[in-house]
């Protein structure tokens, strides 16, 4: 007989190996489904989880993945710990690098160290603005942001599509739908010879750290802890809901244009319809997978990348659809959410006694 | 009429050696106790003695672990909350299980088991109202009611399924003293035609003047079993506290020193949808003097309450002054940077937030008065050295300031509160309900708190349905009724029936009997 | 010939609203019972594929809608399990099964691109459904009367049922329903179970009746816009008609402008109306809205366990 019993305390040890518990149940999982569907199932997963790991000839592209994913999940991570649920990550993505290839093109001619540094700067500004409309609607008239967020994600693709085919079309692009390249000076410097690392992956390394010390040592990241708790608790504190919702919808929509611009000036070098490639939507399953905690995060970048990076590489093993890695992400989140009861409740095997 | 219970009759029900624990407490512990039809019972006890999860097995809410249930001498198992209706258990709630935002007869159909035809329904609800000669309104939404008018809906509920023992809950810690009054005739009326009643409360008077027999509860165990109407006040209450009763100490009175909190005119509205508004609120308190503020629950004690803390600022600065500074629209931190502290009634998700620890409670309203957040960053030592001291002086059973708040027992977490605000040594201090669902030995430390902080000094507001605690405690007394203040009056002066009158409707004419309340 | 113009318009609106009708109607049982379930465009898009496969493999479009309902149900139970047995955070879930659904779709649908059935025809004979202005009464699928009849049956369920009253008691406070004795977590098992039957029947519309054939996330966000429209309509049945036929009408409208060969709007531009529209409808929602959220079931969202 199964036995459930809550625990009086959330388990700490739970907490952080339930991730891990997690990522073997869906492993175990992705194999009877592909199998199920026709495929190798075995090989399926390890090529999806594994083979990124153990071939270091395969790393930089980790990193270039898993950064933006890090970027975009910090933000989130800390407004869901507020009780705001931004998402509309993807479209604060492409409007950050919309706003960045702006500055771009305007500048295609010019050189000088600042030009990235301003695209950089739109960039966050971009996606802020894109955030700062449900940030706006839910503190002035209690209008949830789950759902303009949302829809203001299709607006921002449709804006790309626009831009790209219409007047940000390359003049000397043959009429493909897609910005002229960016120049030398509007492009991310690769930071290792012959790949597509760049400068992001420091940088979320770095805003990682910052994030973890403003939510665990600052009274900033206590008011947005206190107003995701106990809102009530934490107006009689005197701390603000409101200011708490601006902040943490600010500060996601700006690291997730800072990713966009960061994407689109590093591995993109031009803005494409296929520019949207649903990282803001991948980054809620790796702020979960790191249990909402900045350096947790950091981690789970790192395994969502890995399903991307293996998920290309199960494509030419086994012939998996690429669409198979959207669907493993997705199986991943549910057993991570599934999980999350071993945190709550103690379970245990109990022989009934008669 | 009421017929003097025939001892040779079968009981309506027995329990016997009931016992039910949960993870770390024994709730009941070997409970026996049987109920004759046609009479009123008492069960006694304080709060956290077993009363609560007993009578939830008498309704099929929770199993007992041990021991037999026998429903008029036949041994019954009663497994949910409809077979205990099946053999016809009513029972009315300590927390109505009502919905708001429904009407009353849909509240009244959802109470019943058996689908019925919604005409019908009413007729009978109007034949019950009529011959128990109860106000109520079937097609008002339930949260226009009073408290008083909601509790008719769930003794209608319990009526129509034309019970044989009734289980009421507490039923008068909500009500006014008329209300009370009014409530025990329709009981004793019920209890004439023969149905059993099972009283549950802590409060003696009360069941001195209803009931015949008594169980008393201490602990999860029976300790008594006793004529009410012969046993004195004194002794139920010696057996249900199991100590000698622990006055608080007042020093002497250092007389009116000066006003420290001065309220004038304040009129705030109340919180959409269901608040109260407070109308023209006006008050002093002064240094070295506790005063009280009494009402029935939702008259607008907890909109006072986020009034005076700042959670929900006036739009007049002279609306509330703090030893003669303007703080009317200032928010909750400046508020408690100059010195005006506050507890809310509600523990978990208000005064303290359950997920943190008491370390991290601490900083919550600690913040403003000591240094424990420099520069907007937490210094960890300091706010441990905080939440030890508090732990400490105010005797908090917890393992330490790691300790997650919802996992300390309502008493303690309310100790660990009261420390927490008293630690900072507030000017003034407005408390509301200090000591509900607190054990006796906590709430008599808590009370004690309070008169020493008064003693040196401060200002201290308590706000209370509990008319024994405030006349206990304050030096002056006032009541909320519908959001207006009456004119405080010395303690000393006031007779509890003239409390009541005060508690009941002060302002204006009341409704006259038997008309639907005010629209 | 203007007649004609009209019929035919409404015959476009009345299409384009009826898969929001039907996943709105079901997310509104579901979140009257006091559970919000985001998860409405993934379970629709698993409708959508599931009814295409069943429809394409076996030929019988009833056997398509039937699948769709099925498939809607069994990803709706996952998000139950979850939320309800395993009382997972409600958004979460809800979005994991969106993606999920995004995903389980275009990997289940990418053997059938390109691939093209029967489109779903007409109830009524010819003579009725083709006339030219009798059609725009009868000339409907079955999906379209099915989504009429339900709104009156939901109708008529909430307001008039004991059933309904105890669904619509379980939203408003489950605490209480517990203790009076109603099977809380069963009931919204139920409502969950309504709301992703009609789900996947909504997504299936797109893939057998709107557009005969399967493309990666064709519901684009219909879903979502079902979830705008329930707060839209207050949590009523009769103004949920009235949201989904506005909506039908503004896409109809982008539809027509796009035909028409609109030249001064890009139709990247034309094609962001449903989305603004949506934002603006919940913005003039709360701005119209002096009665508060009393009308959201106040358990919405919230889990509950019984001990």
């Amino acid at each position: 007989m199964l036995e459930w019993r809550r625990r009086r305390e959330p388990s700490t040890l739970m907490l952080w190996l339930s991730p891990l518990i997690a990522i073997g149940l869906t492993m175990l999982l992705g194999m009877i489904v592909f199998t199920a569907m026709g495929y190798n199932g075995f090989h399926a997963v390890e090529s999806i989880f594994v083979t990124p790991f153990l071939e270091p000839q395969r790393w930089p592209d980790l990193g270039v993945k898993a950064a933006p994913l890090v970027m975009i999940a910090l933000g989130l991570a800390i407004g869901f710990r507020a009780n705001v649920w931004n998402i509309g990550a993807e479209g604060q993505y492409i409007m950050g690098a919309i706003a960045g290839t702006g500055v771009a093109l305007v500048t295609h001619e010019m050189t000088g160290w600042w030009i990235l540094p301003a695209m950089a700067l739109a960039g966050v500004l971009g996606g802020m603005a894109w955030a700062a409309v449900p940030a706006f609607l839910r503190v002035r008239l209690q209008v949830s942001e789950i759902l303009t967020s949302l829809m203001l994600t299709y607006v921002a693709v449709q804006a790309l599509y626009y831009l790209v085919r219409g007047p940000w079309k390359d003049p000397d692009g043959f009429n493909f739908p897609q910005t002229r390249m960016f120049g030398a000076d509007q492009t991310l410097p690769a930071m290792m010879e012959g790949s597509l690392v760049h400068l992001g992956i420091p940088a979320a390394l770095l805003i990682a750290l910052v994030a973890w010390l403003l939510m665990e040592k600052t009274t900033a990241g206590y008011a947005v802890k206190v107003v995701g708790l106990a809102p009530a608790a934490a107006r009689h504190g005197g701390f603000s809901a409101d200011r708490v919702t601006w902040a943490t919808l600010l500060a996601s929509g700006g690291l997730a244009g800072l990713a966009g611009l960061f994407e689109a000036a590093g591995p993109f070098g031009q803005l494409t319809p296929q520019f949207p490639t649903g990282y803001g939507f991948t980054a809620i399953i790796v702020a979960f997978l790191g249990r909402l905690n900045p350096l947790g995060i950091v981690f789970g970048g790192i395994v969502l990348a890995a399903t991307y990076v293996g998920g290309e590489i199960a494509q030419t093993t086994v012939r998996l659809p690429q669409a198979a890695t959207g669907m493993f992400q997705a199986l991943l989140l549910f057993v991570l959410l599934a999980t999350d009861v071993l945190v709550k409740y103690r379970i245990s095997w109990r022989v009934r006694v008669a | 009429m009421t017929q003097p219970p025939d001892q040779t009759v079968c009981p309506r029900l027995a329990l016997s050696h009931i016992s039910k624990s949960f993870p770390g407490v024994k709730a009941n512990e070997d409970i026996s106790l049987s109920v004759r039809p046609g009479e009123i019972h008492a069960l006694l006890g304080e709060n956290g003695a077993g009363k609560s999860t007993l009578v939830k097995i008498i309704y099929g809410v929770q199993q007992a672990d041990e021991g037999t249930i026998a429903w008029e001498g036949e041994t019954v198992s009663i497994p949910s909350p409809k077979a205990a209706r099946r053999l016809g258990i009513g029972m009315v709630f300590q927390h109505f299980s009502l919905f708001d935002a429904m009407t009353v007869i849909e509240n009244i159909a959802l109470g019943i088991d058996e689908a019925v035809d919604r005409d019908v329904l009413k007729a009978r609800v109007a034949a019950i109202l009529d011959s128990y000669s109860l106000p109520l309104d079937p097609e008002r939404e339930v949260h226009t009611l009073s408290v008083g008018e909601r509790q008719r809906i769930e003794i209608v509920r319990c009526l129509l399924q034309e019970p044989k023992l009734l289980i009421m809950d507490e039923p008068t810690s909500v009500l006014t003293p008329q209300e009370v009054d009014k409530l025990f005739g329709t009981l004793r009326q019920i209890a004439s035609q023969g149905c059993a009643i099972l009283y549950i409360s802590h409060k003696l008077q009360e069941i001195k003047a209803l009931c015949e027999a008594a169980t008393i509860l201490r602990a999860g165990r029976v300790v008594a079993t006793c004529d009410p109407r012969v046993e004195s006040t004194k002794r139920m209450a010696e057996l249900m506290i199991g100590a000698e009763l622990r006055q608080v100490e007042h020093t002497a009175s250092t007389g009116a020193g000066e006003v420290r909190l001065a309220v004038s005119g304040l009129t705030l509205a109340g919180e959409p949808p269901f608040g109260t508004d407070l109308e023209g609120i006006s008050f002093e308190a002064r240094a070295g003097e506790i005063l009280g503020i009494a009402g029935v629950a939702g008259n607008g004690q907890s909109e006072l309450l986020t009034a005076l803390s700042g959670e929900r600022p006036a739009t007049d600065p002279g609306a509330i002054a703090l030893d003669g500074r303007q703080i009317g629209t200032m928010g909750a931190g400046p508020r408690r940077a100059l010195g005006l502290a506050c507890v809310p009634e509600e523990r978990n998700g208000h005064a303290a937030v359950p997920d943190f620890s008491l370390a991290d409670n601490a900083i919550l309203t600690a913040r403003h008065r000591l240094p424990l957040t420099p520069l907007g960053l937490i210094s960890t030592g300091d706010v441990n050295r905080f939440a030890d001291s508090v732990i400490k002086r105010f005797d908090v059973r917890t393992t330490g300031g790691a300790a997650l708040a919802r996992s300390l027992s309502g008493g303690n977490l309310q100790k660990f509160i009261m420390g927490r605000e008293i630690g900072q040594t507030p000017g003034v201090l407005v408390v509301c309900q200090p000591t509900w669902g607190v054990d006796a030995g906590a709430a008599a430390a808590i009370r004690q708190e309070l008169v020493d902080l008064a003693a040196k000094g401060s200002a201290v507001v308590v706000i209370s349905q509990d008319l024994d605690e405030l006349l206990e405690l304050a030096d002056r007394l006032c009541v909320i009724n519908e959001g207006r203040f009456s004119a405080p009056r010395a303690v000393a002066s006031l007779g509890i029936d003239e409390i009541g009158l005060m508690m009941g409707g002060v302002h204006g004419a009341a409704s006259p009997p038997g008309a639907p309340a005010h629209a | 010939m203007t007649t004609a113009i009209l019929v035919s318009i409404l015959m476009t609106l009345v299409a384009a609203s009826t898969p929001i009708l039907l996943a709105a109607l079901g997310e509104l049982v579901t979140e009257k019972a006091g559970v919000l379930n985001l998860g409405v465009e993934g379970m629709m898009l698993c409708g959508a594929v599931a009814g295409f496969a069943v429809a394409f493999s076996t030929g019988s479009t009833m056997l398509g809608l039937i699948a769709a309902m099925a498939a809607g149900v069994a990803t709706a139970m996952v998000f139950a399990v979850l939320t309800l047995s395993l009382t997972a955070n409600q958004v979460a879930t809800g979005l994991a099964l969106t993606i999920f659904g995004i995903g389980a779709s275009s990997l289940i649908g990418a053997g059938f691109v390109g691939r093209t059935i029967t489109r779903l025809g007409p109830v009524f004979p010819a003579a009725l459904s083709e006339h030219p202005w009798l059609r725009a009464v009868f000339g409907h699928d079955i999906v379209v009367y099915l989504s009429l009849a339900l709104v009156l049956g939901v109708s008529l369920f909430l307001r008039r049922t004991r059933p309904g009253l105890i669904l619509r008691a379980v939203g408003e406070n489950d605490a209480s329903a517990h203790a009076i004795g109603y099977p809380v977590i069963a009931i919204r098992y139920g409502a969950i179970a309504f709301g992703g039957a009609l789900a996947g029947l909504g997504g299936a519309y797109f893939s057998l009746a709107l557009t005969p054939m399967w493309a990666d996330g064709l519901t684009a966000g219909r879903g979502w816009i079902a979830l705008a429209l329930v707060v839209f309509a207050a949590w009523k049945p009769g103004r949920l008609l009235l949201g989904a036929y506005l909506f039908g009408a503004v896409m109809t409208l982008e539809l027509q402008a796009k035909a028409a060969g609109v030249t001064w709007l890009a139709p990247e531009l034309l094609a962001m109306t449903p989305y603004l529209a949506t934002i603006a409808v919940l913005t003039m929602m709360s701005l119209g809205r002096k009665t508060g959220r009393q009308h959201a079931p106040a358990c919405l969202g919230k889990n509950f366990s019984a001990s």
